[in-house]
């Protein structure tokens, strides 16, 4: 009895498929670092930083704060919450209906150490503005030159 | 295990209004807001996401049908801030729509709760017959 050797999913895309999963996976991990310019990701997110602090804010309308969590997790900023949509009435009609509910979830790498302790989250107006502390060594440190 | 139905959130580009539309006097970006504008048998509710919109600084006019709704956005901003990444534009809102129904310009009603608008017109209480009594005299 002959032996054949089992060559996994059969037919010439195999091989395609393989090389298509090793990009998608490569892109994948691109993307976690630096986002592109606009992604899909809800919420969109604003970063600024002055010397002290790194600032993220967005907007999320509607949201309560009791409705978004926010934590720091090595280097990372975790924002997710459920945007909730009130119910209206059932008698209501809807003439136009553009605004969605649901719940997100956004992972964004922060560029420098930051005091976790310290992370303040507030929203205000449907905008949420994140304030996270530098850590000493992130901060800019002035160093004087002396002359010979 | 009970399923919920909660779908995730995927981000809209935020539209900006055309220049057409008119244009306001404050530079910067305007953007058109998201609405949902339902109708129930007394009146019209709309519903705007404005994000970063203060109550005080909602402008809500009608005329000859015209509702244009428009919303101010004060800066949360600092100058000394340094910008390092950015998805989105800070801006203010503007829409206009053309109602079918005549409304009850006295009594429109706005609210502003995080970030979203919540206006409600009433609708005009149809013309009732007027029952006239004839008194003999």
């Amino acid at each position: 009895m002959a032996i054949i050797r089992w060559q996994g999913p059969p037919g010439p895309f195999g091989e395609l498929e393989r090389i298509r999963r090793e990009m998608d996976r490569l892109f994948n991990e691109v993307s976690t670092g630096t986002e592109p310019f606009f992604s899909r990701a809800y919420p969109a997110v604003n970063i600024t930083e002055d010397g002290e602090n790194f600032y993220v804010r967005g907007e999320l309308p509607g949201v309560k704060p009791e409705d978004l969590e926010v934590a720091v997790v090595e280097g990372r900023l975790l924002i997710r919450g459920e945007r909730k949509l009130g119910t209206e009435e059932k008698s209501a009609n809807y003439h136009r209906r553009e605004r969605e509910g649901g719940f997100f979830r956004r992972i964004i790498a922060l560029p420098a150490r930051v005091n976790s302790e310290k992370v303040v989250a507030r929203v205000k107006n449907g905008v949420f503005t994140i304030t996270l502390p530098k850590s000493e060594e992130a901060k800019p440190r002035k160093i004087t030159v002396k002359g010979a | 295990m009970e399923a919920k139905v909660t779908k995730e959130m995927e981000l809209k580009k935020k539209k900006e209004v055309q220049p057409a539309a008119g244009e306001g006097t404050r530079p910067g970006p305007v953007y058109i807001p998201a609405v949902d504008i339902l109708e129930t048998q007394d009146e019209i509710i709309v519903l705007a996401d404005m994000s970063g919109v203060d109550g005080k600084n909602v402008d809500i006019d009608l005329k000859d049908n015209q509702l244009t709704i428009r919303g101010r956005v004060d800066s949360v901003v600092d100058e000394k801030e340094v910008p390092l990444y950015s998805e989105f534009g800070w801006g203010d809102y503007m829409r206009t729509f053309t109602l079918s129904d005549v409304v009850n310009q006295e009594k429109i009603t706005a609210k502003m709760d995080q970030g979203v608008l919540r206006l409600t017109l009433p609708k005009v209480e149809k013309i009732k017959p007027k029952k006239i009594a004839v008194t003999a005299g």
